[in-house]
């Protein structure tokens, strides 16, 4: 089964690979974002879907990697591997100070928390003006000469994408990831079976943020431009609704509704200004009517 | 003189004004088959739970095969052999059979925290976990989702995770709970063919099924333990006639 | 001004921003203790009864007007959103969360939509501006009004839970809702009453906050968290826990303001964790 979806992420992604060079600049943008989107989403995914923890505030970790780059990129000059490692692992530092704190409640107040430490992730970076420009954010943000025009730097976030999508793949399917899957299901009896609960779910955790960071970081030279609006609450939600609406548990369903809401939300705003609007209807319909969102109705189907 | 496997001394629970477990001692020697019986109420779950570890302590303190477990988490005390059956099925019903054994299977093994290889290549995991299976009368239903088995198949899955780690004292709460009466017998002859090496400790509400797998019983009684003995020395105590038949 | 001055003027201005606090977490606490439910709605209230306390007090020039307006409307918008959707997720915690994240992400922007972007004030009574003088030091008024205000609701919270028949039915619906079922008390419109006060109660609390902060586009975000904070540190379900954690928040988040502004978040939550680390269910909760 393993081997059967990978082959379909490897078709995907050749696909994506062959048809990028025919895209209009407009679309090629937005599958670029998609893809860069998708990396905060499938870091949710192993927190929401597969361990069966809620983050209401994962776009912390997400700015962490974003400011990070834009800092280092803008002030020091560093290049991209020396931003990319950096912000990765200030993001995961950051997770393993907020997990501490996050991971020994359970259910309603790891909602509750994770949402007030994103908003401290967000008050630092809309109050200390001094290091983060505050709400005028850091612009500026130079691309890697290699992939500074639009092609090379889809090909870039397809990689970089592929390369996250990967190492999730491997760490839900091995036995770690089967371990996440039981705390979700029955915490008590993981801990009478002799498991250290708390400890799976920090490690989780700060992974989880660690990627999340690696999003971010794409992030920051995607847009050349980082402010507070990256870290706030709505974007949080955004990621929720991406993995609520492909489908929690799947990684794949992360993409897509990635996908989904980028599309949706760029299409949307062709036409009305009232996305968060329909963001909420969306949320609602898909709670109420598609549990499982798209792939995990499509998985249950063929499985029948 | 090797230690026991269990050693409850003084040991008590209060909800508040509740006692429910009040002053407990007891001592279950390895290799032991005891049945833990009493009415609705007495104190045996929560007893267990004290046990287990699920529960913190109001007094007393908890010895499992020598070692002071009284402040131990739960996955501490599953290190030192123990194991334990919920009396409400606790599976993973997401999950399928053979997930829900591997878990087991795994659980005090390092392979717990590989992140970067496949399950399926660990071939030894999947052996046991399958053998595990066979041994509890499920083998052909690994790909099916806990949450559609029978109720009879559940408690054998629940039999199967607690045997899954080589335990060395297995709690079993009211493995026949919901059982028609062939599962129960089905039920009856698994526990019978348990590893003699296993010490078992049971609560049960059936007592043929007690009395058949135990040699030593212990009555518990508003958190109090009135009696405890042999098998016959039990059967014919006038206090717990009184209790049963009153009842 | 002089240092003592300065201490008592931010203590007095903590306690004031604690009323507010008051006003919107107890709701959400008690809609936890009978739900089980975060309401991430809740910051919407707030924010409605504002706006709709502004229309009123605009139309009508009343204050009180206002006040019970932006509560009595707020409330039955919560009813509607308990009655015709949380409802239908029974159990389901996690689907019931994300759906009121769905309603305030509606409600802002149905706001925006209505009450456009700029901010507004909410006319009050000259008589609650003035401001008084004890011993040299000058407080407001209308934080005396709040303070007061809120005294007053913990007060009449008191008696209706611990002093009526109608509150001996929510404590026992909070206690255990199986349990109160099983008992002939009629568990769902129990729920739905609670529900209902809480959205009043956050949106009283917008109402007041307006007069002294204005109504602005997201203010439901901005005081989301801080309810949060105040039932995580108090504990989920308990009324003394949401009086004790609205005056701590309150003192801490105006104390951290005046000293380091630049981390003021942060000031805020740093002792919320350190709590935290050491009783995971708040200083009142229950889990």
């Amino acid at each position: 089964m393993i081997r059967r979806r990978a082959l379909l992420a490897l078709g995907a992604v050749a696909l994506l690979a062959l048809a990028a060079p025919l895209l209009p600049p407009y679309p090629l943008t937005l599958v670029t974002q998609a893809l860069v989107v998708a990396i905060l989403a499938m870091s949710l995914d192993v927190l929401l879907g597969y361990t069966g923890l809620p983050s209401l505030g994962h776009a912390a970790y997400w700015g962490v990697g974003a400011y990070t780059v834009a800092l280092l990129a803008t002030e020091r000059g560093v290049g991209l591997a020396g931003c990319a490692v950096a912000g990765v692992l200030l993001a995961g530092a950051v997770a393993a100070v907020f997990g501490l704190v996050a991971i020994r409640a359970a259910g309603t107040y790891f909602l509750m928390i994770t949402l007030a430490l994103g908003m401290v992730v967000w008050g630092l970076a809309f109050r200390w003006v001094s290091l983060t420009k505050g709400d005028n954010g850091i612009s500026g943000v130079p691309r890697p000469e290699l992939f500074a025009s639009p092609l090379p730097f889809f090909y870039f976030a397809l990689a970089a994408a592929g390369l996250a999508w990967t190492l999730l793949a491997l760490l839900v399917a091995s036995p770690f990831g089967l371990t996440l899957r039981g705390i979700r299901e029955s915490e008590s009896r993981m801990r009478s079976l002799g498991y250290n609960v708390w400890l799976h779910k920090y490690l989780a955790f700060v992974i989880s943020g660690a990627v999340a960071g690696g999003g971010g970081v794409l992030w920051a030279y995607y847009n050349g431009f980082v402010s507070p609006t990256d870290v706030q609450l709505i974007t949080s939600v955004e990621a929720l609704l991406m993995v609520a609406l492909g489908g929690p548990g799947t990684l794949a369903g992360s993409v897509v509704g990635a996908g989904v809401i980028v599309f949706l939300k760029n299409f949307v705003s062709l036409y009305t200004k009232r996305w968060l609007l329909i963001l909420g209807a969306v949320y609602i319909g898909v709670i109420l009517f598609a549990p499982r969102g798209i792939v995990g109705a499509l998985r249950r189907r063929s499985v029948r | 003189m090797t230690d026991d496997a269990l050693r409850l001394d003084g040991v008590a629970k209060h909800f508040g004004g509740l006692r429910a477990v009040d002053g407990v001692s007891l001592t279950v020697r390895p290799g032991e088959r005891r049945a833990l019986i009493g009415p609705n109420g007495a104190g045996k779950t929560t007893l267990f739970n004290l046990v287990a570890g699920m529960l913190p302590v109001t007094q007393g303190t908890i010895r499992l095969f020598g070692a002071n477990v009284t402040g131990a988490p739960p996955h501490r005390r599953a290190a030192l052999g123990l194991a334990r059956t919920f009396q409400i099925t606790n599976l993973f019903l997401g999950l399928t059979v053979l997930e829900n054994c591997l878990l087991a299977v795994q659980a005090l093994t390092p392979s717990r925290l590989s992140m970067l290889r496949p399950l399926t290549g660990y071939h030894a995991l999947y052996a046991r976990a399958r053998a595990i299976l066979a041994a509890v009368g499920l083998a052909g239903v690994d790909g099916v989702v806990v949450a559609n088995l029978s109720h009879g198949e559940q408690r054998q899955l629940e039999i199967a995770l607690a045997l899954a780690g080589k335990p060395r004292l297995l709690l079993l709460d009211e493995p026949t709970a919901g059982l028609s009466p062939a599962e129960s017998r089905l039920m009856a002859d698994l526990l019978a063919n348990l590893d003699p090496a296993i010490t078992v400790l049971m609560i049960e509400h059936d007592m043929d099924v007690a009395l058949a797998l135990a040699s030593h019983v212990t009555v518990l009684h508003y958190g109090r333990v009135i009696a405890d003995g042999s098998r016959d020395q039990i059967r014919n105590d006038p206090q717990v006639r009184e209790i049963y038949l009153g009842v | 001004m002089s240092r003592p001055d300065f201490w008592v003027i931010q203590t007095f201005n903590g306690l004031s921003y604690g009323a507010l606090l008051f006003l919107l977490a107890s709701g959400l606490s008690l809609i936890f203790g009978v739900m089980r439910i975060v309401n991430l709605a809740h910051g919407s209230y707030f924010m409605l009864g504002g706006y709709i306390g502004l229309t009123v007090a605009l139309r009508s020039g009343s204050f009180v007007a206002a006040l019970l307006g932006g509560a009595v409307a707020v409330a039955l918008i919560g009813i509607g959103m308990e009655r015709l959707f949380l409802r239908r997720l029974k159990g389901q915690t996690l689907g019931q969360v994300l759906m009121t994240v769905g309603f305030a992400l509606i409600f802002q922007d149905l706001a925006l939509l209505v009450w456009g972007g700029d901010p507004h004030s909410i006319p009050v009574p000259p008589a609650l501006t003035r401001s008084f003088t004890i011993a040299g030091v000058v407080f407001s008024g209308y934080r005396l009004f709040l303070i007061v205000l809120a005294a007053a609701v913990a007060v009449g919270l008191w008696l209706l839970l611990e002093r009526t028949r109608v509150g001996a039915l929510v404590r026992a619906a909070v206690d255990d809702a199986e349990m109160a079922q099983g008992v002939g008390i009629n568990v769902p419109r129990t729920s739905l009453g609670v529900f209902a006060l809480g959205a009043a109660l956050a949106a009283l609390g917008g109402v007041a906050g307006g007069g002294f902060l204005g109504v602005y586009p997201g203010t439901d975000f901005e005081v989301l968290p801080y309810a949060f904070v105040v039932v995580i540190v108090g504990g989920l379900g308990s009324l003394p826990g949401a009086i004790v954690g609205s005056v701590l928040v309150g003192l801490l988040d105006n104390f951290g303001k005046a000293l380091f502004p630049e981390l003021s978040y942060f000031t805020l939550f740093a002792p919320m964790a350190l709590i935290l680390a050491v009783r995971p269910t708040g200083l009142f909760g229950r889990a």
